[in-house]
């Protein structure tokens, strides 16, 4: 679903360390090579693309500008060529700031936990295997177009209550916030006004008659104060939830099955040793970590030694922390047994990711039956793996053989 | 020096990763936000010390104390 035709004037990058741009092909395609050189130059490095953007390059300094709210906003959580006016509301918590941010994460963490997550986990078991079922036969499949997409996408309308079949309605709308936005402000626009007319329909339908989905929950949240949300926060939420919950989802099951088809012997040993799974798990997210998030500087500081102006925003890349030799010994590599493992897949500090329980039980559930099924498969030698683009990175074509 | 050891959760620090409460369930416990603690007065029962310092080198917000009482 990459849509590189959008972007024509972003040209090609020919110094890494002066004039960044995480929308270039070659990032795309492979990025830590990129992130090495970055790295070895500087803690934080600049461009002026984007009308200005700083990128921390070790895990030290992603950790201090994480948990440094006081100079870093998190009011815009996407690098883009635009700085279009900040809306309140935008999808809170994420896109908040203490001290607002708080309350506006409590309410949604309850629906999170691992407890909850557990009673999830039957219905993602069956849906994974009800995709499964719709291509196994053929000994073939996109495996990004067929499975590791409709495995977040179904699990989060389950959980909001809303058609499991609405699904490529979403995948759509995230294309376009996402990938798209970065350089079309038309399409974010049209995308945000599509998904709010959908979810006022819903909320408007369980005002007549309330549901025990996660909506309806949102529908009864009190602040606070004991007030409860206006219709503009829950909104906002529902957006987050939409927006964060699939393509980020969907990336990392990719990213792992990209791996296994590429590495038949960590394949054997989680086979041989199920016991693991939770633990390859989290070196998968470590080494694959799809989620790269952004702040907006707002008040003048120092990073390791590097200068922060105000105006320029912050491309944090998690991704690339998780990659540093300093923090993680042989960090290119997956170890899949590691036993430290201090990964920021999911953030440092106040924004660490609402929904990471459920990612990672998706991932368990989602690799665990897949390899119960399809033991033996690798990528199709005819066929061509496609990474997103920009802030969420995993495979969007990946055609396996078995 | 028993070489008892006991783990304590900063609640400042805890962001709810919940690494601690899957690798060292018998250690910690949740809150309803799926914050952690350590269970009942952080005391290690003998054996499970491995998981404790499992849990501390897992912890991505360095929240986790292990400590010899």
């Amino acid at each position: 679903m990459s849509d590189t035709s959008t972007m024509p004037e972003h040209p090609p990058v020919a110094d890494w360390i002066r004039d960044f741009d995480h929308t270039d092909p070659s990032w795309t395609e492979n990025p830590f090579p990129i992130w090495e050189q970055m790295r070895a130059a500087s803690p934080v490095v600049h461009t002026d693309r984007f009308l200005g953007c700083y990128m921390p390059t070790t895990y030290e300094a992603v950790r201090k500008i994480a948990h440094d709210t006081e100079h870093f906003s998190s009011r815009r959580v996407i690098v883009r060529d635009e700085r279009p006016e900040v809306t309140r509301n935008a999808a809170p918590p994420i896109t908040s700031d203490p001290p607002y941010h708080k309350p506006a994460k409590q309410l949604l963490l309850p629906p999170f936990t691992p407890d909850a997550m557990k009673k999830l986990e039957p219905r993602v078991r069956a849906i994974c295997n009800e995709l499964i079922d719709e291509f196994i036969a053929d000994g073939r499949c996109d495996a990004a177009a067929r499975y590791t997409k409709y495995v977040p996408v179904r699990t989060i309308a389950h959980m909001l209550g809303i058609p499991e079949q609405d699904g490529d309605l979403f995948i759509q709308w995230i294309h376009m916030i996402l990938e798209l936005s970065i350089t079309n402000e038309a399409a974010l626009m049209q995308a945000v006004q599509e998904m709010t007319a959908y979810f006022t329909g819903h909320i408007e339908a369980r005002k007549v008659k309330p549901t025990d989905d996660l909506i309806s929950t949102l529908m009864n949240a009190k602040d606070k104060d004991g007030q409860p949300l206006d219709d503009g926060h829950v909104m906002g939420s529902l957006r987050l939830l939409l927006i964060a919950g699939i393509d980020t989802t969907w990336s990392a099951i990719g990213s792992c099955l990209w791996h296994l088809a590429n590495h038949p012997a960590d394949r054997a040993r989680l086979i041989a040793d199920p016991k693991l799974m939770p633990i390859a798990v989290e070196e998968l997210l470590r080494a694959y970590s799809p989620v790269t998030m952004a702040r907006e500087v707002v008040k003048e500081t120092v990073v390791e030694g590097c200068p922060m102006k105000p105006g320029n925003m912050v491309l944090l890349s998690f991704p690339a922390a998780n990659r540093d030799p300093a923090v993680f010994p042989d960090a290119d590599k997956v170890v899949l047994d590691r036993k430290e493992n201090r990964h920021a897949a999911f953030g440092l500090g106040i924004h660490r990711c609402v929904g990471s329980n459920l990612a990672r039980m998706e991932m368990t559930v989602a690799l665990e039956e897949w390899l119960k099924r399809i033991p033996e498969f690798r990528l199709d030698p005819a066929g061509e793996v496609k990474w997103s683009q920009g802030t969420v990175r995993g495979p969007r074509q990946l055609p396996l053989l078995f | 020096m028993s070489g008892q050891l006991k783990v304590r959760v900063d609640p400042d620090k805890c962001q709810g990763h919940a690494r601690c409460k899957a690798l060292a369930p018998e250690l910690f416990d949740l809150d309803e936000y799926g914050n952690a603690h350590e269970a009942g007065d952080g005391t290690v029962p003998p054996g499970l010390e491995d998981k404790a310092y499992l849990a501390k080198a897992n912890c991505p917000e360095i929240a986790i104390e292990v400590t010899e009482v």
